[in-house]
């Protein structure tokens, strides 16, 4: 892992927001928050196996064990791509959680494609 | 060696969308007690498996999480189906979890290897027709 080079890439969720057109459905209060890099999956279980702080999560499913998943590895906010709407519950979760949750017309591709030309990056790295 | 902690918790094997419920009570516990974020991050993961493990493979359970300040065990009780080849079970990839489950983003076979990842001690101990016990261990 390269912890030299992270600086380089960190964007505010304010700017993801810009970049992606989305809305903020909770956490608005907190979009001076920083990530580092990015990861886009509807595979919670992968998402699960990599461990990184600040990463943005942009997935597909809107279910509350995304949220769940975001808890347990300290995600701090996770994008719904392709206009998903989630629950109330969902978004209720995350504010208790203190997840910032934002939604997204683009789709999975588009979406991550628009962060990562703009430096928002992956971190490969595995535990 | 100071004080342990001993913490019980019933797992509710019918709703899916409270799994976790458990493994979110612990990790806050264990950031209360002041555990390094890195070490609590390692047992919440892989203690969330196992919670998702016992709902959509065995109908719930019981778990048991013993708290010491360098060492940590989470023993996860089921009375389900068991497991008929444990190195298969183990093998990245492997699943027998249906369209339902996969849909909600579970059901990829990573599971217990993700356990394995990020426990310092995993053991199995089940039986066809009576259940499983995953215990697992982390160095504080
Ligand atoms: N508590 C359990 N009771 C019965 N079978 C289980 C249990 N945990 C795991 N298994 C079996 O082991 C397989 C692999 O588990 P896992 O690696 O967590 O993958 P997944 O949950 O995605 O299927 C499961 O598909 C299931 O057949
Ligand atoms: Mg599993």
């Amino acid at each position: 892992m390269s912890v030299g080079d992270r600086t380089e890439k960190i964007m505010k969720l304010s700017k993801i927001k810009e970049i992606l057109d989305a809305e903020v459905l909770t956490g608005a209060d907190m979009l001076e928050t920083d990530v580092d890099s990015a990861f886009g999956s509807d595979l919670m279980s992968d998402v699960l196996a990599f461990v990184n702080d600040r990463v943005l999560l942009l997935t597909g499913l809107v279910n509350p064990q995304v949220v769940r998943t975001a808890e347990m590895m300290d995600i701090s906010a996770i994008v719904f791509v392709r206009g998903k709407q989630p629950d109330e519950n969902v978004i209720a979760l995350a504010e208790a959680k203190g997840i910032a949750i934002l939604t997204t017309a683009h789709t999975m591709y588009v979406a991550c494609g628009r962060l990562y030309n703009e430096g928002l990056t992956g971190d490969e790295k595995e535990v | 060696m100071a004080e342990l902690m001993k913490l019980h918790y019933e797992v509710n094997g019918d709703d899916f969308t409270r799994a976790g419920e458990t493994s979110s009570k612990v990790k806050k516990t264990l950031n209360q007690l002041g555990f390094n974020p890195e070490v609590v991050r390692k047992v919440a993961i892989a203690m969330y498996e196992g919670e998702i493990n016992m709902v959509i493979h065995a109908d719930g359970g019981e778990i048991d999480v013993a708290i010491a300040p360098e060492k940590i065990t989470v023993v996860m009780k089921d009375v389900g189906p068991g497991i008929p080849d444990l190195d298969m079970a183990m093998t990245e990839g492997f699943s027998t979890a249906d369209h339902s489950v996969r849909e909600l983003g579970f059901g990829a076979g990573m599971g217990l290897p993700n356990m394995k990842k990020y426990s310092d001690g995993l053991n199995i101990e089940t039986e066809l027709g009576k259940g499983t016990t995953v215990t697992l261990e982390f160095n504080a």
